[in-house]
């Protein structure tokens, strides 16, 4: 035990001495933690949505000018009105989210529509093709405000009575007076009696406020489903992925320094000492995981102190979830070690594979974006279970018995990865 | 010699089909020193690391005290001490953090570590420097270190590889001094270097090894008695001698050989003594010496006379 403790010794001293390398460890994951948890929705985990969008006004319709003035009124859109090639210039160059085109006739032609199964006018919607989602939120806008206003003004405005009468007229004159024509004259004629009983001055104070007319018959009540009200923290995934990314990068060098020391000769040196080479391993791989656990913990430190991450579920796991991860990232830099058998190799073996891990395991982006498929493929990626067991102890506020499965799973790939790199090792010393 | 500290019998080990060490054998006494000597690729490291137990060898044994190392317990690994070529040492860790690891690695804690810590870097005049890290020493005082990190378990055999390489004359004084002591206290020592004048101020036996094979196990007077030259003359002349006359020179009395390269002449003599009356003929022959010089016949002849081919090559 002497000797295994001095070898531990010697590591941190090692590790430690190197203040920049240690600065840079440390600063990268919470620059890069910073970053994306803010991208993620910060603290409050509400980043509200805003859209710039272009307008092309090519109809002065009553209907078209209240669909105007809706979409202008929304709190999530800026709406500056274009011609229509700036506005598809500014949407190829990324300057816009959207443009719309409001079509000649469109207020008209959306009256006809609402009461017929004629032909609709359309809305062309110039969009850029990085931001779907951006396309999928202004067209269901401009569905809940064309409704309102083609509704409000088939009901109460001038263009609806004018609609309304001509309608009637055409339906008169159909030769063939079946039940369904009978039917949508006696629909109009009771509309056009609706339109005509209500007053003037009360049609004038409505057009413009845009309250006739057709809405949407509910509204939603949004509740966070984490550990508590309001205690989601964008931050707290991202901490999680950055910080999982970093120490497996630190895990390689843990591998690394074992090939350096080959090289320099230092390791042979070790092994004429009345030491296994096994012993020298575990004494690497053991420096290793309590090196990365300190600077899990230093660096969920900093996410706690100033971006109001909370280990909201429990302290025990978190501390499990964090140990064994230290510890798959520590065998995991023996086992690159011993199949790159050069430190040149080994490091660019490693970064590939570390980039496919930290992706797979969801350190970038949460796994549930991912599709379904690829969300159950990726539960034999160990770093899945590291983020996923992270983000269950501290926002999701999850218990020990959703940490020890995710400490289980990794512990299992620490002791495959283990005995894979020894079995290497051995096999190259033979 | 009787009861050997160290005895190797027909040591074998193959890398594919490469035979690099091939049925070696020999001895080591306690406090004795024997000079390992070879080119590269001669199979001197393979056999250093099968003695320090960093090769498994493919037959023959190695025995300390009489007891099998090829698998060897814990406990002989501990009566061998390592030099190794390469500067075996962290340049991060100060020297007395080096010492420490170097110690605890054989189980040395507490007041006992600190005392042999303390001694040995005394032993490599090191003392002073304790709390330095390597990054800042001399290749000089790397190798002291290097040697030093070796002695903390008190080892009854050391094996130094080439521990000299890069370094000034004050750290090589240093370090013949610290083996020297060494040897006064019993500690056997196994030396390999291509600086013969090192193998000869310390061995009192030498081992030459080549293509795998030992070509040579004898003390250094027996191998200079297998020389025809004891001493060599180097002459170089204004211009090229001509071919009769280097004939005439080749039967001169005590010359055993002439060669030359050009206007330079290297003449072996059965004896140093030959030298000046060799000069006074030729400059009476009309061809004086621009300069001339006399030297010892040193290992690096040995090894040339018994193989034909230089230790550098």
């Amino acid at each position: 035990m002497t000797a295994l403790f001095a070898l531990i010794r010697k590591d941190l001293i090692l590790f430690l001495g190197d203040r920049r390398a240690l600065f840079v460890t440390l600063a990268m994951p919470i620059l890069l933690g910073a970053f994306f948890g803010y991208l993620f929705g910060g603290v409050s985990g509400k980043r509200e949505t805003h859209l710039n969008v272009g307008l092309v006004q090519q109809d002065n319709s009553e209907a078209s000018q209240k669909l105007v003035a809706a979409l202008k009124s929304e709190p999530s859109l800026t709406v500056t009105e274009l011609g229509r090639d700036e506005a598809r210039d500014k949407v190829t160059k990324g300057k816009l989210h959207a443009a719309l085109v409001i079509p000649p006739g469109f207020g008209e032609a959306a009256g006809s529509a609402f009461f017929s199964q004629g032909s609709k006018p359309e809305i062309t919607v110039y969009y850029d093709p990085s931001q779907g989602a951006a396309l999928q939120m202004v067209k269901g806008l401009i569905t809940q405000h064309a409704m309102q206003a083609v509704s409000g003004e088939m009901f109460g405005g001038k263009g609806g009575e004018r609609l309304v009468e001509r309608s009637l007229a055409d339906l008169e004159k159909t030769p063939n007076q079946t039940a369904e024509v009978r039917d949508l004259r006696g629909l109009l004629g009771s509309l056009q009696t609706f339109q005509k009983n209500r007053a003037a001055p009360e049609r004038a104070n409505e057009a413009g406020k845009g309250n006739v007319g057709l809405s949407l018959p509910f509204v939603t009540r949004d509740e966070a489903m984490s550990s508590g009200p309001d205690q989601y923290n964008g931050y707290a995934h991202s901490f999680a992925g950055m910080a999982v990314q970093f120490i497996l990068f630190m895990g390689i060098d843990t591998g690394i320094a074992v090939l350096l020391a080959k090289r320099q000769g230092i390791w042979n040196r070790l092994l004429a000492s009345p030491l296994s080479e096994n012993t020298l391993l575990l004494a690497r791989a053991l420096s290793g995981a309590l090196i990365a656990f300190v600077l899990i913990c230093i660096i969920f430190a900093v996410a706690a102190l100033f971006f109001g991450v909370r280990i909201t579920g429990s302290v025990i796991g978190f501390v499990g979830v964090c140990a064994s991860f230290a510890l798959l990232a520590s065998s995991f830099g023996l086992l690159v070690a011993a199949f790159g058998r050069t430190p040149e190799a080994a490091r660019s073996l490693a970064i590939f594979v570390t980039l496919i891990l930290v992706m797979l395991g969801g350190a970038w982006v949460p796994a549930f974006v991912f599709p379904e498929w690829l969300q159950t493929a990726t539960l034999v990626v160990p770093t899945r279970w590291a983020v996923d067991g992270l983000d269950a102890m501290t926002w999701r506020g999850q218990g020990l018995s959703v940490a020890l499965p995710a400490m289980a799973v990794q512990l299992g790939f620490t002791a495959l990865f283990g005995m894979l790199a020894l079995w290497k090792f051995r096999q190259q010393r033979a | 010699m009787s009861n050997p500290l160290l005895c190797v019998r027909e040591l074998s080990k193959s890398f594919g089909e490469r035979r690099a060490v091939d049925k070696v054998s020999f001895s080591l006494e306690a406090g004795r020193t024997l000079g390992l000597i070879g080119p590269n690729g001669a199979g001197k490291s393979t056999t250093v690391s099968m003695i320090c137990g960093l090769l498994r060898p493919d037959g023959g044994e190695i025995l300390i005290n009489g007891e099998s190392l090829t698998h060897g317990t814990a406990a002989l690994r501990r009566e061998i001490g390592l030099v190794p070529q390469d500067l075996a040492i962290y340049e991060d860790l100060s020297t007395h953090e080096n010492l420490h690891l170097f110690g605890a690695l054989y189980g040395l804690t507490g007041a006992t570590l600190k005392s042999r810590c303390d001694e040995a870097l005394d032993r490599v005049k090191l003392a002073d420097r304790a709390k330095d890290k390597p990054a800042t020493f001399s290749g000089g005082m790397k190798r002291r270190l290097n040697i030093a990190a070796a002695l903390l378990h008190q080892p009854r055999l050391l094996i130094l590889d080439e521990p000299t390489v890069g370094v000034d004359p004050q750290s090589r004084n240093a370090i013949f001094d610290s083996l020297e002591s060494l040897q006064r206290e019993g500690c056997a020592l196994i030396y390999t270097s291509h600086y013969m004048e090192e193998v000869e101020r310390l061995a009192a036996h030498i081992v030459i090894i080549d293509h795998g094979r030992v070509i040579a196990d004898e003390t250094p007077a027996a191998l200079y008695r297998r020389l025809p030259a004891q001493a060599a003359l180097e002459v170089e002349f204004a211009r090229e001698p001509l071919a009769d006359w280097l004939d005439a020179v080749a039967t001169r009395p005590g010359v055993t050989s002439c060669s030359h390269a050009g206007e330079r002449l290297h003449i072996g003599l059965t004896d140093a003594a030959a030298g000046l009356p060799l000069i006074n003929w030729m400059a009476e022959q009309g061809w004086p010496p621009a300069h001339f010089a006399t030297a010892r016949a040193d290992l690096e002849d040995i090894f040339l006379t018994l193989t034909g081919r230089t230790l550098r090559d």
